[in-house]
């Protein structure tokens, strides 16, 4: 049996005026994404959660292409969710980890990207540990880069997942508030979520530790209007959006948090802080979660928080991606 | 007995004399004879400088040669050559090397071959400490006697205030200078570019200002203490200019030097001129790229005659050192044969003056390590003296590329970039050493 | 429409066609019993509507309506870009006869694909085709159960169906070389 949807569907509305598919070759960050761009993987992301919903929800669209996953640093879901996404999609998926495999033995990014290509990789996903990798890689190789997540630079497909799970609770985020807490400085996320969220009209309010800020960015007037601010508290009010980034426990040694305690006491978005939201604030985190430390686990598990539903709407979005940068590959 | 030369129609400029007019120049017997208008050419070779500055040969207070240990890098040979190209007839070269120069037997090899190897006059600089380990001084008396012109350990800064204070006492007895890359190490500690917008943009660990501004402030407070000779390498920052003016208001004896890529680029290279960041490898150096408010300053640091060399840090990498991650990627641009381009740019554009210019690539450098005690003439065009001599086309353009480029290392930000300001003749103790024909002749 | 002639059928005949196309599928399925309606996206959907609102007026049952988009099925993808658009079938279609609606019949890989996603979704006793317009120029063997009109054309002709939902007025038209390249 078919479940009822819980949102009608559009009605079959026009096409989209001049849909001309996906030009770009690689998704690297979000930075250079157009409104319509941003439009067009939302539209398709929500095609692809209708494919998911399908008792059947797999279809053969990429057939005949591969998909790589190339991980130099550890990753659950990201990794899975790219996976899941391609298979969903009918694609080949080959997995390669930076231990077992030739890197270990000291092959190049770049010649490890050039091999995946000539065995007939259309698409590599890369996850790695040094900013602008996946730049380099792109620069190199005829093969599509998705950017999988970058050291402390970019993660597009997880901000896209964050705005498509935004959109679907909040509608249009113009004029909405959406807080992201934690170390701002160091997170690709973040940086990432500025972009879309910027595109999309919402106002975005960076709240973290003094150390963790990237306050030169901010005050270059770079990010927009984008606020950055040590005040959580004063952060958090009236927010629409409260998205709290994991908080790597080496940034204590780092001496940039003194004490994990002091930065829950500051920092942690917990129930007391959350009544200083607009209710039905939605609560967000890209995972993996250290429940008790930047997230209280009421909150993490409360009505407010679609953190679960982030890893479903990843697989759609992924989908979408990949979608169209394959599509958009015609000869 | 070498051949005569006649250097004619250029504009002679010697910010060592004050000399800046339409003259010729006679250089007969390894040195310049005469300098005048329209001298009789005799049996001379002439050289058509007309369009030409002519100036004394260049003199680089900084320059990585990499030989012995990085022969895929560049070599005494390669790199000398890329002087010569560059206009520089003299060049002081850095000791991060392997073995590095600091026994005097290092020294000694050192010499040997450059006797060899070198096309352009090589003066080497020491070690301050073993192995440039910033923990036991090396045998400073010893290095002088060798025959270097100062003490360096190069990208190690001394960080050790002790130590460095030390090694400056050594260095004042010895009467040679001490160049210092002026950086607090644990502030730039895993740090690839300038900290600061860029870098908070593209997720990179930064060097702060600020490391650099405490390592001058340092270093000024061990020079008054010692009275040594201070030579700050390759300054980045406004602040830290200021504090070198300061002491040198003071009296106190210091020297600086800039790059060329500092005076021209910022750490926007990094980003690149597109809409997505490029992650140019090739503008990762250290010290890095600074703001353009620093740059500005640079410049003006230049004019003012506060700082005393354009010093290339001239450092050629293999393409495998920069195709790579950027933190994973080395240091360092090569640019001693952009040098001139890039000042001849700034002097274009009003940013630098050009007889200031000419002056830190020539005299200033030549009085910040006492390079004439050793040298005598070198950095002017004075007659009976040591007979260098760059000629060069300010309006001539021409594009940095990998086959442009005379070094192994082709690692520089400006590739495919059109510049002016090209070397047309040098002229070395006297010698024609270098002459490249303008296309249209 | 934008200077390509007179429409081929106006806005009274579309709604004839309509009314005539919904006799049929009743009368084939001799009742509206077990009857899933299936527009393809973009305008097939609002002609299946029209066909289950003609079918509530003559005879008094409500036939569920869904909606489908076959860019996922084609055959030609990565050749030319197209837009990806959720389906939605509101009720299960195992065991129904579910009739198919398009506005033109062509080549036959729009429904081909079309029964590729339908059984996505589960597995219907009988499927049926409905078309507007049939103009011909098979390339699978395929064909129409109920036909609004025949129209022979040229392959270089395009047929261009506006309906009001979507393009804000009813009309069908054949356009000439140009528009079937543009």
């Amino acid at each position: 049996m078919l479940e009822i949807k819980e949102q009608p569907a559009a009605p079959a509305g026009p096409e989209p005026a001049a849909f001309e598919g996906w030009k770009a070759k690689d998704l690297l960050d979000t930075d250079t994404l157009s409104t319509a761009n941003i439009e067009t993987i939302m539209e398709t992301a929500e095609a692809m959660r209708e494919v998911r919903a399908r008792p059947v929800g797999k279809v053969a669209t990429l057939r005949g292409a591969t998909v790589a996953t190339l991980f130099y640093e550890q990753s659950t879901r990201t990794r899975a969710s790219f996976e899941v996404a391609a298979k969903a999609l009918g694609a080949d998926v080959v997995n390669l980890s930076a231990s077992g495999s030739s890197v270990e033995k000291g092959e190049s990014l770049i010649d490890t990207v050039r091999t995946l290509e000539a065995i007939g990789t259309g698409v590599i996903v890369i996850r790695h540990k040094s900013s602008g990798a996946p730049y380099l890689a792109a620069a190199n190789t005829s093969a599509s880069i998705i950017n999988g997540g970058d050291g402390t630079h970019a993660h597009p497909t997880q901000a896209l997942l964050d705005l498509f799970t935004m959109r679907r609770h909040v509608g249009s985020l113009q004029g909405r508030k959406v807080v992201i807490v934690g170390d701002i400085l160091h997170s690709r996320v973040a940086r990432s979520n500025v972009w879309t969220l910027l595109a999309s009209g919402a106002r975005v309010v960076l709240a973290g530790p003094p150390t963790l800020l990237p306050r030169t960015l901010a005050l270059s007037g770079e990010l927009g209007g984008c606020e950055v601010t040590a005040d959580f508290d004063d952060a958090i009010a009236g927010a629409d959006v409260v998205m709290a980034l994991r908080i790597q426990k080496e940034r204590q040694e780092g001496g940039l948090i003194p004490s994990l305690r002091e930065y829950i006491r500051g920092y942690q978005l917990n129930a007391t802080r959350l009544k200083r939201a607009n209710p039905g604030a939605l609560v967000m985190h890209p995972g993996p979660m250290n429940e008790g430390i930047e997230i209280a686990p009421d909150v993490a598990h409360g009505l407010a928080s679609v953190i679960e539903e982030q890893v479903a709407n990843g697989v759609a979005v992924r989908m979408a991606v990949l979608y169209l940068i394959v599509t958009g590959r015609a000869p | 007995m070498s051949e005569s030369l006649l250097i004619r129609g250029g504009r002679v400029i010697d910010p060592s004399a004050g000399l800046d007019g339409e003259l010729d120049i006679l250089v007969r017997n390894g040195t310049v004879e005469t300098i005048a208008p329209a001298i009789e050419p005799g049996t001379a070779r002439l050289i058509d400088a007309r369009g030409c500055i002519v100036a004394p040969g260049f003199v680089d207070l900084h320059t990585h040669l990499r030989e012995p240990g990085f022969e895929h890098k560049g070599t005494i040979a390669s790199e000398t050559r890329a002087a010569l190209r560059g206009g520089f007839t003299t060049v002081c070269a850095m000791p991060n090397t392997e073995p590095p120069p600091d026994s005097a037997t290092a020294v000694e090899a050192l010499l040997e071959r450059i006797a060899q190897d070198a096309a352009v006059r090589v003066l080497p600089i020491g070690c301050v400490t073993r192995g440039r380990n910033g923990r036991e001084l090396a045998e400073l008396g010893e290095l002088a006697a060798a025959g270097c012109i100062a003490f360096s350990d190069d990208g190690s800064p001394v960080a050790d205030g002790r130590l460095m204070r030390n090694a400056l006492q050594y260095a004042a007895a010895l009467g040679l200078p001490l160049s210092e890359h002026c950086d607090d190490p644990v502030l730039s500690a895993g740090g690839t570019m300038n900290e600061g917008r860029i870098s908070e943009r593209l997720g990179l660990s930064g060097q702060p200002a600020a490391a650099e501004v405490a390592a001058i402030a340092r270093n000024t407070a061990l020079c008054e203490a010692t009275g040594a000779r201070l030579h700050i390498a390759h300054i980045t920052t406004e602040r830290g200019l200021a504090l070198v003016a300061e002491a040198r208001q003071r009296g106190l004896p210091i020297s600086c030097e800039v790059t060329p890529s500092h005076l021209f680029l910022t750490e926007e290279a990094v980003f690149g001129d597109g809409p997505a960041p490029a992650y140019d490898t090739n503008a990762k150096v250290n010290p890095p790229l600074r703001t353009a408010a620093d740059r500005a300053a640079l410049s003006s640091g230049v004019n003012a005659g506060i700082i005393d060399a354009i010093a290339t840090d001239h450092a050629p990498h293999a393409i495998q050192d920069k195709l790579c991650e950027f933190d994973q990627a080395a240091f360092g641009i090569s640019c001693i044969e952009t040098a001139l381009s890039t000042v001849v740019s700034l002097a274009l554009r009003g940013e630098l003056d050009l007889i200031r210019a000419i002056g830190a690539l020539t005299i200033g450098p030549v009085r910040a390590f006492g390079i004439d005690r050793r040298v005598p003439g070198a950095g002017t065009l004075a007659p009976g003296r040591a007979g260098d001599i760059t000629v060069f086309d300010p309006a001539a353009r021409w594009q940095a590329g990998p086959g442009t480029l005379v070094s192994k290392g082709k690692n520089t930000p400006l590739l495919g970039r059109e510049l002016p300001g090209r070397v047309r003749a040098v002229v070395l103790r006297g010698e024609l050493a270098h002459l490249e024909e303008p296309a249209h002749a | 429409m934008s200077g390509n002639g007179e429409a081929l059928l106006g806005a009274q005949e579309i709604a004839r066609v309509v009314r005539r196309l919904a006799h049929e599928v009743v009368e084939n399925n001799r009742g509206a019993a077990n009857l899933v309606l299936v527009g393809l996206l973009t305008r097939g959907y609002p002609l299946a509507v029209r066909i289950a609102q003609a079918i509530q007026e003559f005879e008094s049952v409500s036939v569920p309506v869904g909606r489908l988009d076959v860019a996922l099925h084609r055959d030609d993808v990565g050749r030319r870009p197209a837009p990806v658009r959720p389906s939605d079938i509101p009720v299960s279609i195992d065991g129904a006869t579910v009739v198919l609606v398009d506005e033109v019949l062509f080549t036959g890989r729009t429904v081909r694909a079309a029964l590729d996603a339908l059984m996505d979704f589960g597995r219907p006793a009988r499927v049926r085709l409905a078309v507007l317009v049939d103009r011909g120029h098979r390339e699978l063997p395929i064909r129409p159960d109920f036909v609004g009109k025949n129209i022979p054309t040229a392959l270089y002709q395009s047929v261009k169906v506006r309906l009001a939902e979507v393009d804000g007025e009813d009309g069908v038209y054949v356009m000439g070389e140009e528009a079937a390249h543009a």
